[in-house]
């Protein structure tokens, strides 16, 4: 494994190691989720019924209020020991760090939308399962796109006051090209008729989004991060 | 304050004294009437946004790739210029198009795009507030992705359809139109650069009375 991946990997590692041992922020977001799920329930079912084609909305705003919570809670526990600071000092690719960040919480977010889905399929009479691969596809490309942006401006915002209001300030007018596209695609996989090609202009329009933004943010970490 | 901004100054305000009445002078457009002479400061204010948009993220590379610190006080005068402008043309905007579609809001490619890269400005100037030391480089990055962002927000969003005239129209304009039009783009490019020039002077100032500041404590 080159020297890159490594360090990438050692993040990730230790990140789910301190995730396994406290399950601090799985539980916390994924209960989060399921609350954001149930609260849209409440105003959208009217007469034991949901209203029609909301689902695709209501699964992607869950994913973007528990992925912001997710990243404000990572970065917070590296500032709270102050260990985000010795990451910086570690003779490492500062870009190396980003990705291993990433990957983490790409990963976390994954576990919540495994629940998320189901859910959001059970409450809203949305097929999830018909469409189970383009769907994924459609998530995962969002969920990256999200994280990207979301996770560079977590760590910027480390040593920022009033941090937890500014990042989602940051952030949601960043995504919105992630939201919109999120959703559309979803919404074209929902219909009673499935309509794929729609679906894969978003996907296509959500992948060029992800490289662009990662590899400006990868491009970014090295200098925002320096004192 | 130099020779030359005292010049553009009176040059602007003479020309903004001018501006209404060669837009009074103007000729009625055939179906729209008056309402469409609100695009005379809707239109040079949309495209100062822009430039103000464009010389924030051009300012923010260089301080955040070339390490130039005071390219930052430049950041923060078009940033705020782009929160200025913008604002100008998301309200003449609307009331035109209440006119012209009936409507206030439509979700359009460029009515969205320009909202997002508004509130991306909002964004930086209440971090740039509340953010504590060391927001100068998280608002560069915030407003370097801002940039890569509008292209996204454009495409996926005209992907529903398009309301707003194209920018095609403005060379087809009759000549007793065009040139009040011409006229208003000069003078807020003017001032543009007055207030753009200004404000960095500002912040450059608010350098170096802190600079003084700290070099009197040290004695």
């Amino acid at each position: 494994m080159s020297g890159f991946a490594r360090v990438a990997w050692q993040v990730m590692r230790k990140d789910m190691t301190v995730e396994v041992r406290s399950l601090e922020i799985v539980s916390t977001t994924l209960f989060f989720a399921v609350t954001v799920v149930l609260m849209f329930s409440f105003g959208l079912v009217v007469d034991g019924r949901p209203a029609d084609n909301v689902a695709p909305a209501i699964l992607w705003v869950a994913i973007a209020f528990s992925g912001t919570l997710a990243l404000g809670r990572t970065f917070e526990r590296e500032r709270q020991n102050d260990t985000l600071r010795a990451l910086m000092l570690a003779p490492a690719d500062r870009p190396a760090l980003y990705v291993g960040k990433l990957a983490g919480i790409l990963l976390l977010l994954g576990l919540v939308e495994i629940i998320l889905v189901p859910l959001v399929g059970l409450l809203f009479n949305a097929p999830v399962f018909a469409q189970a691969l383009p769907l994924a596809l459609l998530l995962g490309a969002g969920t990256i796109g999200f994280c990207a942006v979301g996770t560079l401006f977590a760590a910027m915002l480390v040593r920022a006051r009033s941090r937890d209001v500014l990042l989602p300030i940051m952030l949601y007018p960043m995504t919105v090209p992630v939201m919109i596209a999120g959703v559309r695609g979803t919404a074209a996989l929902f219909q009673t008729t499935p309509d794929p090609a729609v679906a894969q202009f978003w996907l296509s329009l959500l992948v060029a989004f992800d490289v662009v933004f990662v590899v400006l943010a990868l491009w970014t970490f090295e200098p925002v991060m320096t004192d | 304050m130099t020779r030359s901004m005292t010049v553009m100054m009176g040059l602007a305000a003479g020309m903004f004294a001018v501006a209404p009445f060669m837009i009074d002078a103007a000729p009625y457009e055939a179906t729209m009437g008056l309402v469409y002479k609100i695009y005379f400061f809707h239109m040079p204010s949309a495209w100062m946004f822009l430039t103000a948009a464009v010389t924030a993220g051009v300012a923010s590379f260089r301080l955040l790739f070339l390490k130039r610190p005071r390219a930052d006080h430049w950041v923060i005068a078009a940033a705020e210029l782009a929160v200025l402008f913008g604002a100008f043309t998301l309200v003449t905007g609307p009331l035109w198009a209440r006119k012209a579609w009936g409507v206030w809001w439509v979700w359009d490619a460029r009515l969205t795009s320009s909202l997002m890269l508004f509130l991306i400005f909002v964004a930086y100037s209440l971090l740039r507030k509340y953010g504590g030391p060391g927001s100068d480089k998280l608002g560069a990055g915030l407003a370097l992705f801002g940039m890569a962002n509008v292209p996204f927000i454009y495409v996926s969003v005209n992907y529903w359809r398009t309301f707003h005239p194209p920018t095609s129209v403005v060379p087809t304009l009759p000549v007793e139109m065009g040139i009040p039009l011409w006229f208003c783009v000069v003078a807020f490019t003017l001032l543009f650069v007055i207030l753009l020039r200004l404000r960095a002077r500002l912040e450059h100032q608010r350098e170096r009375l802190e600079a003084l500041y700290l070099a009197e404590d040290d004695i």
